[in-house]
């Protein structure tokens, strides 16, 4: 049986769903096309790429690019070793620090916890610019390549920590108070009892911060001349942007300027630097959605 | 319960040395840049350090706004910044509902996906797949315009056509993130709202437009004033990683961020860029606090602070 609004009702869920497929279908694959753009360009063939261009489809197959890359690894495995340490190194002193600053900002006893609350939000309202922090960094703590310069300056993130702290605001005070009763100091609270209870917000908060220390270049745009100090981007970043690097490689291994797979490089190593991330993507996508929907969007 | 100072510090003293990294870590890479800020005032001398450089007044200020390039780069980052907010959410949000309305659970899943993904690679990641698409000899798209005969584009010289590529890539990089906030909105809506519409004989786009839109509100009036605290603060990576130091192009692509970096690491000019980078900070601080109270006026609960 069906009534009339139902019949109307599907008229135009039909038209809204055609819509719907169309331009959502349209702008997933704008997502996408670009992607498959640079890896079909780092599957190509030097000079197909110089003949007929970068195209959807490698017009001749070659994984030149590829062998090229892995014959000479030495500074991609540096790169990939320096980004890994400061990712790891970073994300969990990181997420230890946020946590904790996040758990006495939210403990109802503490008195100070709207002065301090306040001491870390205003940073984000006020800050003295690029320029004063550049020269601190350089000229008065001495960081200029050195892995200091990469790994602090990321590590803390006041929103990260007051969405934590909304996070725990969740978990009972209770479960502090008998604690305390028990005679455990609010440090070992902290670890043993709030800490494995925040999984699911550290998990969050933890991807974020770790995506930060993948992707950054800024800092070694700033901070880093030592070659031994490139992070991946970086390494992509001074290969797109000329062939300098490239050239680096080729003296090591006493290759010809005309053997060079330079176009179809760029695109390799794009898909190298991201790799990790994109094979990871699948299954870390869900926390972010999870996370995003949990703490959005007020600190 | 009056007790002195040093009393309360001893009582409190375990949770003050938990929150004491974090505290100490926002002083001196926050605060103390802050203090820098007189180096908008100051003629710097690497070998004097900022508090012996000697006095200059307004000197560093001068030739940002003589030679107009004051009025440009920061109508540049206004004008980007406010297409960025205003297409971006309503791209973000349009997706939202559709998602929301529309399709099986695996198509809805894998657009999803999609989408997310350009908000986890890198902007230089992002300067590689420009470089791919726009480069005059090899680009994608140029090798398209040349099967069907056409005449390649000089995309890389050409500054008119990067207003729209920035703000392309702009949308691309944040559209499937954004969503996910809007969609987590639509989700939390309670649905005898619409069942209640459905017995009224509302049609689908009379429930968007009446019950999906304004539940919204609350969620777009976060997100967007969020945004508009940073309107003079241009997305750095988006610009440097796509236009680079292509002088070519600075007249439609150069935003504050970029200038101040090129004042500082290219030309050196350390008083200079600093002088822009507080013009820059005083411009965010005050329309944070602008939006801020236009919206504590008339809708109270949805100020930040």
């Amino acid at each position: 049986m069906m009534t009339t609004t139902v019949k109307k009702n599907r008229a135009d869920q039909r038209i809204l769903d055609l819509i719907g497929y169309v331009f959502v279908g349209l702008v997933a694959l704008v997502c996408l096309v670009p992607f498959l753009l640079v890896v079909s360009g780092s599957f190509s063939s030097e000079s197909s790429i110089t003949r007929e261009g970068f195209g959807l489809w490698p017009k001749e197959f070659s994984l030149a690019a590829y062998q090229f890359a892995f014959q000479h690894p030495e500074q991609f495995i540096n790169a990939y070793v320096l980004t890994i340490s400061l990712t790891v190194v970073g994300t969990v002193l990181g997420l230890f620090i946020s946590a904790m600053t996040a758990y006495v900002l939210q403990r109802q006893d503490f008195q100070w916890k709207s002065g301090f609350a306040f001491y870390f939000y205003f940073t984000t309202l006020f800050q003295g610019g690029l320029v004063p922090w550049y020269i601190l960094m350089v000229n008065y703590l001495q960081m200029k390549d050195t892995y200091w310069a990469l790994l602090l300056p990321p590590m803390l993130n006041v929103f990260y920590i007051l969405i934590l702290r909304t996070f725990l605001r969740s978990i009972p005070e209770a479960i502090t108070e008998s604690a305390k009763i028990d005679g455990a100091g609010d440090f070992t609270i902290f670890v043993k009892l709030i800490l494995p209870l925040s999984k699911p917000a550290l998990a969050t908060i933890g991807l974020f911060t770790a995506l930060g220390y993948w992707n950054d270049w800024f800092n070694s745009l700033l901070f880093v001349s030592n070659e031994k100090l490139y992070t991946l981007q970086y390494l992509l970043y001074k290969t797109l942007g000329n062939l300098e690097g490239l050239r680096k490689l080729m003296e090591v291994s006493g290759m010809r300027v005309a053997e060079l797979p330079g176009e179809s490089l760029k695109m390799a190593l794009a898909i190298i630097v991201t790799g990790p991330i994109v094979l990871l993507y699948p299954f870390v996508q869900r926390f972010f959605v999870q996370g995003l929907t949990v703490g959005a969007v007020k600190g | 319960m009056k007790r002195g100072l040093l009393y309360r510090i001893n009582a409190n003293r375990s949770l003050l040395l938990m929150i004491a990294p974090a505290t100490l870590f926002f002083f001196i890479f926050n605060y103390i840049p802050m203090a820098g800020i007189v180096l908008a005032f100051k003629q710097f001398r690497y070998d004097l350090g900022i508090l012996n450089s000697p006095w200059v007044g307004l000197d560093n200020f001068k030739f940002f706004f003589l030679t107009g390039d004051a009025f440009n780069v920061t109508r540049n980052t206004l004008l980007y910044n406010a297409a960025f907010i205003v297409i971006n959410n309503a791209l973000q949000i349009v997706v939202a509902i559709l998602l929301a309305e529309v399709g099986s659970k695996l198509f809805r899943k894998t657009a999803q996906t999609l989408m997310f993904l350009p908000y986890f690679i890198s902007w230089v990641v992002v300067g590689a797949v420009a470089y791919n698409l726009f480069n005059y000899e090899f680009g994608a798209i140029n090798t398209l315009l040349k099967s069907f005969g056409m005449e390649p584009l000089d995309i890389y010289t050409t500054a008119e056509y990067w207003k729209y590529i920035l703000i392309f890539f702009s949308a691309w990089k944040v559209v499937g993130y954004g969503a996910v906030f809007y969609m987590a909105s639509i989700l939390s809506i309670d649905k005898e709202t619409y069942e209640a519409a459905d017995i009224d004989g509302a049609n689908v786009f009379q429930r968007i437009l009446h019950i999906t839109l304004p539940s919204l509100r609350p969620t777009i009036l976060i997100l967007v004033l969020l945004a508009i605290g940073g309107i003079f603060r241009g997305d750095f990576g988006l610009f440097y990683q796509l236009v680079g130091n292509n002088g070519m192009l600075f007249q439609a692509t150069d935003v504050i961020d970029t200038y101040v970096y090129r004042s500082l690491l290219v030309n050196n000019e350390v008083g200079m860029s600093a002088a822009i980078g507080f013009y820059q900070s005083v411009l965010c601080f005050v329309t944070i606090l602008a939006t801020n109270y236009l919206v504590r006026r008339t809708d109270r609960e949805n100020a930040l602070f």
